[in-house]
């Protein structure tokens, strides 16, 4: 019986990687480091499992054989709000940005230390803390902090844990403009310099999905060369 | 023409002139030659003709037509009658257009308001015994003035000086008028040529230029990069010759940059499928020495110095490897910069902390300082230059970042400095080129020999610049531009 630490409530987590040696040993770290890890070799099975066990939380290789790893993140999103961690083994811009489009929360370059998934998958899967317990009005949005729910002109407005966490950051400090490392530290609780491209994919998708403008938009503003600003109409 | 081409204007003007130049002297020195030698012919023949025609007036009527009381040898001089010399003026000035002036020994008896001192002397001479012409000017008119000496025959069948002798002036005026007519006509006919010969000179000049400016602006684009650029190949001259020189040279730069940039795509992907097939076994191998790292303590004592080692060295191969596909990614050029805004005291505490250097590191910010860079890259840099500090230096590091606006553009400079020998002078050079150790007898230390490379690279990246210099110990320099402030 492998030794086990101690770091909170077990999550399942649904690991898709086609290499098998990789998959067997992200399986294992992730198991000791406290999660409960199901590995997949295919996004079509990927899929599968997801529709069939509903986890917690997907890490999901980009490079797969036939559907890859942009896809299922894609097919996924359609009708989910399931955190997905991308990983990459290419490093390359093109593969990134095409993953945080698609609705990836987060993303881990191969080879990944164990300890920094781990970390990066309780910062996705962190619920939004610290939050004053009230609802707020902004034009036809609103949030209910208390139960975590978004509504805009009385539909729900389904939000991925991060996009929620970085629309009630954005919220909590209305007219301040906070830089893009800031909120990469806040909201993704990445402990030092990080990719800014998290933020700005982020961003993009809650704005697509609460402004009624998303081209042109009101409530979250670009504050150029430095981060975003919430204005409440 | 192309506006955006710089090109000193002069170079092409001068050649324009030069032709037309050439041509317009060329026609010149022809016309002037022609026309020259054809008023010299006309203005000798014009006067010789009417020197002759004069000449044989006179002579006709000093032989035919003198009356033969004014030549009586038996005459005095003296009682020569008056009014057969006023005939003879009559008949020489009804012959030839002209005024007379008839003498008796060397008296005038008759003239026709001309004076004896209006004949050059060298004429009244050579009248003296035979007949003669000469041009003179008389208030601004030219004439031709024919002195003679009435000669009379004998009746042996010689001939005898009588005392008498004619002048006889014939305006020239009519002559003048000619010749200066002709100079007008040559004048104009001049005017022509030169006129003529500019035109030819600049449409010669433009035929032979357009060619050149062809190839010239050829030339530019295909200095812009523009690899397509050829000229039409017209005729067979030299200018034909060169346009074909010129289009086999283009062909065959474009065929080398095109393999060159072929090699390169395939550099790239290879590159990129390199990183992919080094990453995916190290993602098990790191994984996996992370589960024996944990475990190595319930290990038996050489199995657990076993697997440390295997940690150990997973943990620099990882390293290599990363440092490996990041230079090859920079050497590649696929590199992008990511520029954001971060509090830069903070940054480096991070990139001192998260390595375990808190206490061997001082860092030195003011506080509140921001800059614009990109900060995986920044933390690439700094990460590389503390870690050769404390490598190859002696402690304490500091490192030391201000934000110099006096310069235009504002700059990010950050100071790496250790207390140790410094950088040997013969090292220094060479210090960024890869795997150029300072000091060989440590190679072993833990750097990739790649980490000063990646720095230099990266600060170029950001467009800024990394130097190294020792005082007190080797102290890096690290400049970075920032981009101008915007209002917030």
């Amino acid at each position: 019986m492998p030794a086990r630490r101690d770091n909170g409530p077990v999550t399942a987590i649904l690991l898709v990687e086609d290499d098998p040696s990789a998959r067997v040993g992200l399986e294992l770290a992730l198991t000791r480091l406290g999660h409960s890890v199901t590995a997949r070799a295919t996004g079509e099975e990927a899929l599968q499992t997801i529709r069939s066990r509903r986890p917690e939380l997907v890490v999901l290789d980009i490079m797969l054989p036939r559907m890859d790893g942009l896809e299922v993140c894609r097919r996924v999103r359609q009708s989910d709000e399931l955190p997905i961690i991308l990983l990459t083994a290419r490093g390359d811009d093109i593969d990134v940005i095409m993953g945080l489009e698609a609705g990836a929360d987060d993303y881990v370059v191969k080879p990944v230390e164990p300890r920094v998934l781990d970390a990066r998958i309780r910062a996705v899967l962190r619920r939004a803390e610290n939050q004053p317990l009230e609802r707020s009005v902004y034009g036809d949005l609103v949030v209910d902090r208390a139960a975590l729910r978004v509504t805009r002109g009385g539909a729900d407005v389904h939000l991925t844990p991060t996009e929620l966490r970085l629309l009630l950051e954005l919220i909590r400090h209305p007219g301040k403009a906070l830089s893009r490392q800031q909120l990469l530290r806040d909201v993704w609780e990445h402990d030092y310099l990080g990719d800014s491209r998290l933020v700005d994919a982020c961003i993009q998708r809650v704005r697509a999905k609460v402004e009624p403008d998303p081209a042109a938009p009101v409530l979250i503003q670009t504050v150029r060369g430095f981060g975003y600003r919430f204005s409440p109409p | 023409m192309t506006g955006s081409a710089p090109r000193r204007r002069r170079g092409l003007f001068s050649l324009r002139l030069r032709l037309v130049g050439a041509l317009t002297v060329m026609a010149l020195v022809s016309t002037l030659l022609a026309s020259g030698i054809g008023y010299v012919l006309f203005h000798r023949a014009l006067l010789q003709q009417a020197q002759d025609t004069a000449l044989e007036q006179v002579r006709q009527v000093l032989t035919h037509q003198v009356p033969p009381v004014l030549v009586n040898p038996a005459l005095d001089p003296g009682s020569v009658p008056q009014q057969p010399l006023e005939e003879l003026a009559l008949e020489l000035r009804r012959r030839t257009q002209g005024q007379a002036l008839v003498l008796v020994e060397d008296t005038v008896r008759v003239s026709s308001g001309l004076r004896l001192e209006d004949v050059p002397g060298e004429l009244r001479e050579l009248s003296e015994t035979g007949i003669g012409c000469q041009r003179v000017v008389l208030s601004g008119q030219p004439w031709l003035v024919v002195g003679a000496r009435v000669h009379v025959a004998d009746p042996d069948g010689g001939t005898r000086q009588s005392p008498l002798r004619v002048f006889v002036f014939v305006s020239l005026s009519s002559q003048e008028e000619q010749i200066s007519r002709l100079q007008t006509s040559l004048a104009q006919a001049g005017g022509c040529a030169l006129v003529a010969a500019v035109v030819v000179g600049i449409l010669l000049a433009g035929s032979v230029l357009r060619p050149v400016r062809a190839l010239r602006d050829a030339a530019h684009r295909l200095g812009e990069g523009d690899l397509t650029a050829r000229i039409e190949e017209r005729g067979g001259d030299e200018l034909a010759d060169l346009a074909r020189t010129f289009n086999r040279s283009a062909t065959a730069l474009q065929g080398g940059v095109e393999e060159l940039r072929r090699l390169e795509s395939q550099a790239r992907r290879f590159a990129a499928d390199v990183s992919h097939e080094l990453r995916t076994p190290l993602t098990s191998l790191t994984a996996l020495s992370d589960v024996l790292e944990d475990e190595a303590r319930q290990m038996r004592p050489d199995a657990g110095t076993a697997a440390r080692v295997v940690v150990a060295e997973v943990r620099r191969l990882r390293r290599l490897v990363e440092d490996l596909l990041e230079i090859s990614r920079l050497d590649a050029g696929v590199s992008v910069l990511h520029l954001d805004e971060i509090a830069v005291g903070e940054a480096l505490l991070e990139c001192v902390h998260s390595r375990g250097w808190a206490g061997r590191v001082e860092v030195r910010a003011a506080p509140g300082l921001r800059a614009s860079v990109d900060p995986r890259r920044f933390d690439v840099i700094l990460s590389n230059l503390v870690g050769n500090a404390l490598r190859h230096g002696v402690p304490p590091v500091t490192v030391t970042a201000r934000l110099d606006e006096l310069r235009a553009p504002a700059v990010l400079e950050v100071q790496v400095r250790d207390r140790g020998p410094g950088i040997p002078p013969e090292k220094l050079p060479d210090i960024f080129e890869r795997f150029v150790k300072a000091d060989s007898s440590r190679s072993g230390g833990g750097g990739s020999g790649l980490g000063l490379s990646i720095a230099h690279a990266n600060a170029v990246l950001h467009g800024g610049t990394l130097t190294v210099h020792n005082d007190g110990g080797a102290v890096f320099t690290l400049v970075l531009p920032q981009p101008a402030k915007e209002n917030r």
